[in-house]
């Protein structure tokens, strides 16, 4: 029993927990971004698939790792633009819409990756983002090992977050988005577009999970594989419920699913004898109970999925 | 003095409607115009197109003299028009001063400068006369409170001119007078307002001049002290519009009675200890000033709700334990309160709204499969027998207006031929022909022998049709006079609570 709790002292625990969270954080805020619009992206896990591929694919194809970052969250805008193209302008339904997305991008993601790459026995792989001890502040003991050792995307996901949230609580900007995902015919009534501003947040927030994606090959792992994305942007859309749709508590809920998750890995050496399956059910099932707790009174924004279409009321 | 607002022949059609034919009107500084017409006239399509949601197509705008570039809501605002539309457009998430400040400052500023905003919205709260707390959510306002969000937002903006659709439509009466003694204010400061009703006590109370509008033409225009109600309610219809009055006749057996009924939702008590009687042939006017248990009463008479205590009998049986189905088979017709909420499916179509009730009986099914042809003769059946305009089996029940929706409820409950008609506040936003008609058919199911039980807030409905009257305070239901014994200050007691049961008849 001891062990159990005990593992919650380690430091490569919380290290972990990071590590697992930083695509989540990313992936939750832009699908947080797209919904406060009012647009429903379900376009998620392929754009984070994508995210994942051409990532590393850059890298491995010679470019700087930031610069694949950059190609990531350019090719999330790029898709993110078609999903907006569809929901916005057209009113199409915005599942349907996402989940071609989905489909679409997954499977351009892996069909470009056999088309480029050479696979051998082996699947090739690239030099990763490496741990960034940030001066002075990594030598704290314990907070240093976990906070600030860790690879730049995790900073810049924790950095996002703070910009995002205060974008969207401070800014003009913010409330014209959150205004669209609201009451986009107030919007309207107040001489601005909403059409644009969805259009906008969409294409933003898409590209916030190609980064997402690319987290995975390019900082976690070394190589890139078609499934590598494993459901992470359903989770992130069900964190978005679990955050209300505050960027906050979008952090807060990467990072306890980060914790679940950590845990139970290294549940699975400590308790010997109980199938892994079991554990590996149990950040979801834990996911699944934390949601029905906190998100019954949360308020969803009022057009979300509502198409928006001028001068119809 | 030049017009601060010039419209000039404004044409709009919408596919083979012609909703605005040729309209010129304007406006002076410091005026208040009312824009007058039923329900469908072209009012809110010529508002929509001087704030620029909809374009002309052919016509212009010119505000100060200078003309404005068409639908854009953006060059309205700018040019210091601001428009508090019927359905506010506000968020009922966020909070009242991001919902006056959306809009109002540059996109990519850095920071929103809230303090300032809300400095200027708190002082211009005052000097109107209209207050309001710029933290408050907006959900959790009231309707009034929300209208006072929706006029500030357009002042904030430094409106010039200001527009209102139909700005009552919400509003309970005192509210209303309130808002008109604000118009009137803003007016005195300068400020020029159109607002849009078809009500004609209100028009007479607030407005400087009167623009009537009928089938998209301009059709009068008067100066508000030159005209008499009578003149503008002809100008509006058309034709003089007479509402039906009551005739005198016997009233048969008791049919629907409540003995002590009192109803109780969580905490609050809803219905406290209320007493009816309801005969055959008759009606039976509950008035009240709205929030006072008429929606309990409502929910109660459809099934919606049981009596905690005491008992509801229809011929003697208790009915305190049927739901709204079993109810409609004991032959209980209602017109709900909220016709889009209650009375109708919106995205239905006609046919499917008239006969949703009764889709059990063999006439509407067999085999468990809806027969559509009978169905839909049936609904042209009601289409023809209570000119329901506008509307074939197959229009999407949503499209109608007001009054046409409510001519299809209450076709649907006199068609079934029930015994007892239950209607909460059936002409609430109807126009002076539409109002004129649900009474006559009200009128005649009580000479059919039916027993009404009319919910009402406008008194002069009340008055005019019931045979006794009730009064509704708190929840508790005062002894009944008869209609001839009521005259406007024993009713304006009874509605105060303060009612006399030794002098009840």
């Amino acid at each position: 029993m001891n062990d159990l709790l005990g593992l919650f002292l380690t430091a490569s625990l919380w290290a972990a927990v990071l590590n697992i969270a930083t695509p989540l954080i990313f992936g939750t805020l832009g699908a947080l971004l797209c919904e406060r619009a009012g647009v429903l992206n379900l376009g998620i896990e392929g754009i984070m698939t994508m995210g994942a591929m051409i990532g590393w694919l850059t890298v491995y194809g010679g470019g700087g790792l930031w610069t694949g970052l950059l190609v990531a969250a350019a090719a999330g805008a790029l898709l993110g633009l078609l999903h907006a193209g569809l929901t916005v302008p057209l009113g199409l339904s915005q599942h349907v819409a996402g989940l071609g997305i989905t489909l679409l991008a997954s499977a351009l993601a892996a069909y470009l990756y056999r088309l480029l790459v050479e696979i051998g026995d082996l699947p090739p792989t690239i030099v990763p983002f490496q741990p960034l001890r940030i001066p002075g502040l990594s030598d704290i003991p314990f907070l240093g090992e976990v906070l600030f050792s860790r690879t730049p995307p995790t900073y810049l996901a924790l950095v996002a977050a703070l910009v995002l949230g205060l974008v969207l609580a401070r800014t003009p900007l913010g409330l014209a988005v959150r205004m669209t995902g609201e009451n986009p015919h107030a919007v309207e009534a107040q001489g601005l577009d909403p059409v644009r501003i969805r259009i906008g947040a969409v294409v933003a927030g898409s590209a916030l999970m190609g980064v997402g994606g690319a987290f995975l090959t390019t900082a976690a792992f070394n190589s890139f594989f078609p499934a590598m994305v494993q459901g992470r942007g359903w989770i992130c859309i069900a964190l978005v419920v679990f955050a209300s749709w505050r960027p906050g508590r979008a952090l807060l809920g990467a990072l306890l699913f980060a914790l679940f998750d950590a845990y139970q890995l290294r549940l699975q050496a400590v308790v010997p004898g109980v199938p892994y399956q079991l554990f590996l059910m149990a950040p979801y099932l834990l996911s699944i109970l934390a949601l029905t707790v906190v998100a019954r009174r949360a308020q969803v924004p009022e057009a979300l999925m509502a198409p928006y279409r001028r001068g119809e009321r | 003095m030049t017009p601060v607002l010039e419209l000039e022949a404004i044409t709009k059609r919408f596919g083979p409607l012609l909703a605005n034919d040729g309209i010129s009107l304007s406006l002076g500084e410091g005026e208040v115009l009312a824009l007058l017409g039923e329900n469908g006239a072209g009012k809110t399509t010529l508002m929509n197109i001087l704030f620029g949601h909809y374009r002309p197509d052919s016509g212009e705008v010119r505000v100060m003299g200078r003309p404005l570039l068409p639908g854009r809501p953006r060059a309205a605002l700018a040019a210091g028009v601001g428009m508090v539309h019927q359905h506010f457009t506000l968020a009922g998430n966020l909070s009242v001063l991001e919902n006056v400040m959306i809009g109002s400052e540059p996109l990519l500023r850095f920071r929103s400068r809230r303090a300032e905003a809300r400095a200027r919205l708190l002082s211009l709260a005052e000097r109107f006369g209209l207050p309001v707390t710029p933290e408050a959510r907006v959900g959790d306002l009231s309707v009034g409170e929300r209208q006072r969000v929706e006029i500030l937002k357009a002042l904030y903006r430094q409106a010039r001119i200001l527009i209102l659709d139909e700005p009552t439509a919400v509003l309970a009466r005192p509210e209303a007078e309130r808002l008109f003694e604000t118009l009137r204010g803003m007016a005195r400061e300068g400020l020029s307002v159109i607002f849009i009703s078809h009500k004609l006590h209100e028009v007479m109370a607030a407005s400087d001049r009167v623009v009537v509008l009928r089938a998209g033409r301009m059709v009068a225009e008067r100066a508000t002290r030159d005209t008499t109600p009578a003149e503008l309610a002809e100008l509006m219809v058309g034709s003089r519009v007479v509402r039906p009055r009551r005739d005198r006749r016997a009233s048969g057996d008791v049919v629907l009675e409540a003995q002590a009924v009192t109803l109780r939702e969580g905490e609050t008590t809803r219905l406290d200890c209320i007493d009816f009687t309801l005969r055959a042939g008759e009606i039976l006017g509950i008035v009240g000033v709205s929030g006072n248990g008429q929606a309990a009463l409502g929910r109660l008479l459809s099934g919606l709700a049981r009596p905690t205590e005491g008992r509801l009998l229809l011929d003697g049986q208790d009915l305190s334990a049927l739901g709204p189905r079993t109810l409609g088979r004991a032959g209980l017709g209602r017109i709900p309160e909220d016709r889009h909420a209650e009375g109708v499916i919106g995205d239905l179509p006609v046919w499917e709204n008239a006969t949703l009730e009764r889709l059990r009986e063999p006439a509407f099914s067999s085999g468990g499969f809806v027969r559509r042809g009978a169905a839909r003769t049936h609904a042209q059946s009601l289409i023809e027998r209570f000119d329901i305009r506008g509307a074939t089996p197959d229009t999407r029940t949503r499209l109608l207006s007001g009054g046409n929706m409510q001519k299809l409820i209450l076709g649907r409950v006199l068609a079934s031929g029930p015994r007892v008609i239950v209607a909460n506040q059936p002409t609430r936003g109807l126009d002076e022909g539409a109002i004129a008609s649900v009474h006559a058919r009200l009128l005649e199911a009580r000479a059919q022998g039916a027993a009404v039980l009319l919910i009402s807030e406008e008194l002069e409905e009340a008055v005019g049709l019931s045979d006794r009257l009730q009064a509704i305070v708190k929840g508790r239901l005062s002894a009944p006079i008869a209609a001839e014994e009521a005259d406007a200050r024993r009713l304006g007691l009874m509605m105060a609570g303060v009612w006399d049961a030794q002098n009840a008849a």
